[in-house]
Parts: C-alpha cells; structure tokens; sequence
C-alpha cells in the first residue's frame, strides 16, 4: 500500500480488477461450487432420452405419479397457507414475550426445519400409527387409519414444509410498520379487520415468498413420506418416490421423472419471481 | 389547494349514497367535548394529566421531547392503555372501549399512511370498514374533491410529497366521522419551508371540523395557529395552562420562558 490513486475518484486498475477483486483462491473455490450447482444439472438435461421422452412421460404410472404430486403439494400449500400465517403473527407477537416462552416457541418451528426428513417421517408414525399417540385414539374413535394414505402425504409434507412458510412470513411482519395497524384501529377496523385490510397486504409479498418456498419444499419431499406414508403406486408414489425407485428398474423413466420435477420447479421459479420474489430476479 | 376553500357543503357527485353529515358541520355547540384526566405509566415513565377539549376551541398540548405528550395523545386515543382516569366524549365514557370504537380521528406524525392503498382507498378506509369497496369509494368522493386530492386520487403515498401526504392523513381521519380530533406534532414530518403554508391550510381544516381537537406539538408556531389554549406539559406533569398571551405574562417554569422566547425553525 505504498502508492495510492491519484485522487479518490480516479479509476483503479490493474491485476486485482481483472476477477472482480477476489484473490485468486476464492475465485477458484466460488467456480468449483458453482460447478457442484450447475453440473448435475447440465449432465440431467445432456443425457435425459429426449427421443422417448413423449412416451415416457404419458406412461400411466408417470401421470400417476405426476398428479400426484401436484395434488398433494398444492393441497400441503394451502395448508401451510391456512396455519402458518397464523402461526407467524404469533411468533412475531412473541418478540415481545419473556425469553424461556418466546425461545421454546422459536425451537418448535425451527426443529422440523434442521431435521432429517426421515426423522419426521418416524416421528409422524409414531404419533399418528396404529399404535401411536394420537393414531390408536382416532382408530378407536373415528375408525381412521392415516399412514400409507394420500393424507399422510399431505401430513409429511407439511411437517417438512411449514416452517419455510412461517419463517418467510415473520421476517415479512416484523419488517412492517407496527403504527399502520395502530391507524386503522383509530379508523374504525377491528382486530380482524386489521389483519385482513392492513396486516395482510403488507406481508403478502413475504406470504407469496414463503407459499413458493413452501410448494417446492413439498413437492421434493421424499423421506418423511416414504416412511409415514410408504409408496402405494397412485396413493403415495410421489414423483421423488417413483423416480427413486424406477432408478433401479428403468433408468431412462427415472431420468424422465427427474426431469419433470425439475420443470416443475424452475417453472414455478418463473411463473413467480417477478411479480413476488425481486430477490431471485437476476 | 383552493379545491378546499369550496362552500363546506359540497355536494356529493350524483350516485353517490348521500353521506350522513358529510360535507357539512353542524354548529360546535352540538358536538361533545373531550373530558380528560388520565394516569398513564410507559416504563420508568409516568404522565399524568386533567383537561377538557371544547369543540371550537382546540387545544395545544405544548411541552419539552420526552415530556410524555404522544403518549398522552395516544392514551387517549386508546393506543396505550390508562392506569387510571376516565376519557369521556360528551357524556360517554370511552376509557374502556377499543381504539376502533371511540370515534376518535388521530393525524398522526408521519401520518403513517396504509402504504398498499391508493389516496382514494385511503381516505375510503372508514368507510370500507363498514360496508363495500364500492360504496366506500363514493363515500370518500367529496373528502377528495374537498382536500384538493382528486388529481391525486390514484397515487401510492410513496408517490406523495409531504404537503400532500399530510392532506390525504388529515382527509382520511375526518372521513371517518370522529367526534374529537387528535393531531401529533402536525409538522414534524414537513419541510421547513412548507410548514408556514401547511398550518395556516391546517388551521382551517381544523377550525371546518369544528370538533374537540387536542394538538400535541413542541413548536409555539404551530400552538398559535392552531389552538386558542395551551396545556404546558413537563416531565409527565401539567405546569401551565391558559392562553399564549397569558403564558407570556406570567411563565410558570424556565421552560415555558424559554419556548416562549426563541422562535420557531420556520420562522427565523
């Protein structure tokens, strides 16, 4: 550092320009991962059979699988939508509660989030399996079994998946002018009516946000599923689940699976960044 | 601006649902004064304060940042809640009753806009809370058209200067019909510049309203153009009250000597 610019505004130039400033090493390093991103990726889309690929999609077990797994994603959403929303008022609410409750309150959203899937999976059967906590009651009672069912899907997904939705629309409620809702209150708005024309409309880009997250979130979902709800062709057998197992029988359907889920995704990505998540827009 | 020097009995354009006392105020005798006298504790703080606000002749609550007047205002409002006191309007007693049932309009500092709304579902908010989007909007026609804001109607408040801004808070919180108005430091949020212009068009929204009105402020400008009476408040404590002229002849504390004495920032 022994000779600086001429003046603060002239440009700079020279070596470390040229990479955008980054040191050698962590410029290799950030290409590597990219790589490890990108990759897979490329190699999915270069050696998918792109000649069978009508075929392979319209087989029944694809469409099976394919319905599916939108159904019970769509329907997760909704749910998460339903309860999380609710759920995230009251975790942001709790910023102002004494640290034991509002710490215990944040863990119980937070430990479905770092979990294993296949954790959840266990743990959902043994709560709600024939001999599980809550599920021997609603046998005995109400005659239901929900393991190895289309509900059960639903359920797994949305243990894995309510957190991303919860979390989004916190960071969302508590970015927002608590003195809004004040105002309205002052106009004349109930408690409801605050929430449904001021509250709301606020966070509903962070909603939106977390409804994506939450959707894909669902739609990936593999572990807890297989293992609470297992993998009944056309009642549990979700995409993820179906191109899993033709890995060992069909390849080239499992690829075509794989490539499915893959388009799903990124067309969710695309149908929604513009107009909800600037932050993905390049 | 001169949209709002129009007769105060504007009529409605037509089709729209002919608003109850809309558009025109009833003589101040009929409508209820404030009766305060509230105990109010916010952390180490305590304020504690005994006034009437008679509608016709607003009332500044004037005093030193940290003296406890927001908090004040708010109490009564119903935004924070009282140890002890009563708030009536009139003879009804509101102490107990939430925010949303006390017919009470605040213009807040900011004056916190809904920033999803457009001018004219602002102004509309009262009224959407009690009935359609549709019939919510006509009811909020003529508080445009009386405010100057109908070339305005369809801007975010993003989109709106602080003059502007404060038109359309004013707009929505008579809209909604309050028997007594309460404005925070009106003129905080203003250019200097644009402050002199603004409370002079200020007071003559306020005197048009003809209701109680209590306005907080730490600027002897704004205590003088906008209320006819004065409520020092320091340290959570009343220490003066009377006119301006009154305070002037005899200041009851170094603080209100001083207030008195340096001039505003809009006025050097």
């Amino acid at each position: 550092m022994t000779t600086r610019p001429a003046s603060p505004s002239a440009p700079r130039r020279g070596l470390g320009r040229s990479h955008g400033g980054l040191a050698w090493p962590v410029a290799v390093l950030a290409v590597i991962a990219l790589a490890v991103l990108v990759l897979p990726l490329v190699a999915l889309v270069v050696r998918a059979p792109w000649g069978e690929l009508g075929d392979l999609l319209t087989r029944r077990s694809v469409l099976e699988a394919l319905v599916l797994s939108l159904g019970t994603a769509i329907v997760a959403t909704g749910v998460c939508l339903v309860l999380g929303v609710p759920l995230a008022a009251l975790l942001a609410r709790a910023a102002a509660w004494p640290s034991p409750a509002r710490r215990l309150l944040r863990a119980a959203v937070t430990v479905p989030l770092v979990l294993p899937p296949v954790v959840g999976g266990i743990a959902l059967l043994l709560l709600l399996g024939r001999r599980g906590l809550l599920g021997g009651l609603l046998e005995d009672l109400f005659g239901i079994t929900v393991p190895f069912t289309t509900g059960a899907v639903v359920i797994a997904q949305v243990f894995v998946a309510l957190p991303f939705l919860v979390f989004a629309v916190e960071g969302a409620l508590r970015s927002t002018d608590r003195r809004t809702e004040l105002a309205a209150a002052t106009l004349g708005a109930s408690r409801w009516q605050v929430f449904r024309h001021v509250t709301l409309p606020l966070v509903a880009p962070g909603v939106a946000a977390g409804a994506v997250l939450c959707f894909t979130r669902a739609l990936g979902e593999f572990g807890a599923t297989i293992t609470f709800a297992g993998s009944l062709p056309g009642v549990t057998r979700t995409l993820p689940i179906a191109s899993y197992l033709a890995m060992q029988t069909d390849p080239d359907e499992a690829i075509a699976l794989a490539l499915l889920l893959l388009a799903v995704s990124v067309g969710v990505l695309l149908l929604l960044r513009d107009r909800w998540l600037p932050g993905v827009r390049g | 601006m001169t949209r709002a020097d129009r007769p105060s009995s504007a009529e409605p354009p037509p089709g729209a649902p002919q608003p109850e006392r809309r558009g025109r105020r009833e003589p101040a005798a009929d409508r209820p004064a404030l009766h305060a006298d509230v105990t109010i504790t916010r952390g180490t703080h305590r304020v504690e304060a005994a006034f009437d606000a008679v509608p016709g002749h607003p009332l500044a609550v004037i005093g030193p940042n940290g003296a406890g007047k927001s908090t004040l205002l708010a109490a009564i409002a119903g935004l924070v809640p009282i140890d002890s006191g009563s708030v009536r309007i009139g003879d009804r007693d509101v102490d107990r009753l939430p925010p949303e049932r006390r017919r009470i309009g605040v213009l807040f500092q900011d004056y916190v806009l809904f920033p999803h709304l457009t001018v004219r579902d602002n102004v509309a908010f009262a009224a959407r809370m009690r009935g359609s989007r549709h019939a919510a909007r006509a009811a909020a026609e003529p508080w445009l058209e009386r405010y100057g804001l109908v070339p305005l109607a369809d801007r975010l408040p993003a989109e709106l200067s602080g003059g502007q801004a404060q038109r359309v808070a004013l707009a929505r919180a008579l809209a909604a019909e309050p028997e007594v108005l309460l404005l925070d430091e009106p003129m905080s949020a203003l250019d200097v510049e644009l402050r002199h212009e603004m409370r002079a068009e200020l007071a003559r929204h306020v005197r048009e309203f003809g209701g109680a009105t209590v306005v907080v402020t730490h600027s002897r400008a704004d205590a003088a153009a906008l209320a006819d009476r004065v409520l020092v408040l320091e340290d959570g404590r009343v220490t003066q009250r009377g006119t301006l002229a009154e305070l002037g002849a005899a200041p009851a504390t170094a603080y209100v000597r001083r207030m008195l004495a340096t001039p505003d920032d809009d006025e050097r």
